[in-house]
């Protein structure tokens, strides 16, 4: 079938047309049932990961293998020309004349559309600093669509640093499409950040504050969890939420049965190992869908026609 | 007998902005970056005003303003009136209306945006949320408020 996401560049998840979201969901999970080896057969793909990751990193990689393709690239921007001064502009005037596609990583906030702005190929975000992370977006909005059959009127609950945490931005702003509802448990120094609670009000969604993480798993169709990072606190202010956003298998047995909990990984001592052992654990399972979220973006964005 | 002497010396061609809200004079000259022209401009701060007890007003000899750069004021001064002078007189007479975009003017206040590092003119997308005007970056796409985009 022909898809409008030929050619495509995929900077910011709020550009997808619910056409277009709806197309990567359903390819990402038509290849989950079906794998299919020949969709990238020729071509050849950067990986251009100016900083460390591995998740992000490898599950791209896997997806590019997995369906046929070639890589180059690398996995540190400190030895590459940006070391010498070399604009990303630049570097995408150039790998883009190698290349079909670039999948980059950046720690700046819009690289990634900078890099588009130069291209001449394709551009898959992989996270750009503190802004976008489309593609974590979709795996994360591929499991919740598995898990729940729909993503519309979903209750969300979303935990721990909801400041800086690009996934939880990248997230709501998906989610506020489909009416879903959201409670946001954060200490007040992380909590959700005015231009998205903004947004949600525009979109007409609702939205509350719970300082309650139990209070929230039995509400919530959907409880992703992020890390609260130690080194955003002081010593004193660290102690006084310790704990506070950390879940339990205890805090679940009041939570709905279709529950799910969700982490972008990797988690530290927010989720404990017994909530892996329960029916609501979905987090690594969440994982692997990162490769078929990746190859949906790739194969769409590849071919005119799959 | 009706007294016609101005308070800011007539211009024989050039931009006249009318009606800027005491106390924004100084920030439209500085982010408009209206000395840059090097040409001649005159300036009167608390002026007069029939309609709002007092105004700022800056004149601008040899430049010609568009309807383009004209807009762009509306971001701190929406009241404020472009006139194009020529020969002493008003040629034509701009009411402003917020752009939909704006580039070049202003640096994006995100010190982590990869526009600061690039050979790329900044780009902001212009909206009215909650009843004030709110300029979202096109590259990392963080929202600022007028304020802080004025200030960075």
């Amino acid at each position: 079938m022909a898809n409008p996401l030929y050619k495509k560049h995929l900077i910011s998840i709020s550009e997808l047309t619910q056409e277009e979201l709806q197309l990567l969901l359903d390819t990402a999970l038509a290849l989950k049932k079906n794998p299919r080896s020949d969709l990238l057969k020729g071509k050849l793909i950067a990986s251009c990961f100016y900083e460390p990751s591995t998740r992000t990193r490898l599950s791209f990689e896997t997806a590019v293998l997995r369906l046929g393709g070639q890589l180059i690239g690398f996995a540190d921007g400190g030895n590459t020309s940006a070391k010498k001064g070399e604009t990303l502009a630049d570097a995408a005037r150039v790998i883009s004349g190698y290349v079909d596609a670039i999948i980059q990583r950046h720690s700046q906030d819009g690289s990634a559309r900078i890099t588009a702005e130069f291209s001449s190929v394709p551009v898959i975000n992989g996270g750009d600093g503190t802004n976008q992370h489309p593609s974590q977006t979709l795996l994360d909005l591929v499991t919740i669509y598995e898990t729940q059959g729909s993503l519309k009127n979903l209750k969300i609950a979303m935990s721990g640093d909801l400041k800086y945490g690009r996934t939880v931005h990248s997230l709501a702003q998906a989610l506020k499409r489909f009416g879903c509802e959201f409670m946001f448990v954060s200490p007040s120094t992380l909590a959700m950040p005015k231009y998205i609670t903004d947004e949600l009000d525009e979109a007409g969604c609702n939205w509350q504050i719970s300082n309650d993480l139990q209070q929230a798993a039995e509400w919530a169709d959907i409880l992703y969890m992020t890390r609260v990072q130690r080194e955003r606190f002081d010593a004193e202010e660290f102690a006084k939420i310790q704990g506070k956003f950390n879940l339990n298998a205890a805090m679940l047995k009041n939570a709905k049965p279709t529950m799910r909990v969700l982490h972008p990984l990797p988690r530290v001592d927010e989720i404990h190992p017994d909530v892996d052992k329960t029916p609501h654990a979905y987090y690594f399972e969440q994982a692997t869908n990162g490769v078929y979220a990746r190859m949906s973006i790739l194969s769409l964005i590849l071919n005119e026609e799959i | 007998m009706k007294n016609t002497k101005m308070s800011v010396e007539a211009i024989e061609n050039g931009t006249v902005i009318d009606r800027i809200p005491a106390g924004l004079g100084l920030t439209i000259l500085r982010q408009f970056k209206i000395l840059h022209h090097g040409e001649a401009v005159t300036v009167g701060f608390n002026l007069p005003s029939q309609t709002r007890g007092s105004k700022d007003i800056i004149k601008i000899s040899g430049v010609t303003f568009s309807e383009h750069d004209a807009n762009r004021l509306a971001l701190f001064a929406p009241e404020a009136v472009v006139n194009l002078i020529q020969d002493y007189q008003v040629a034509k007479k701009m009411h402003l209306t917020l752009p939909v975009t704006i580039s070049e003017v202003f640096r994006c206040p995100n010190t982590n945006c990869a526009s600061h590092f690039e050979p790329v003119r900044s780009r902001f997308y212009v909206k009215q949320q909650n009843g004030e005007t709110k300029l979202k970056c096109h590259f990392c796409e963080k929202t600022f408020d007028r304020k802080s985009v004025a200030e960075a």
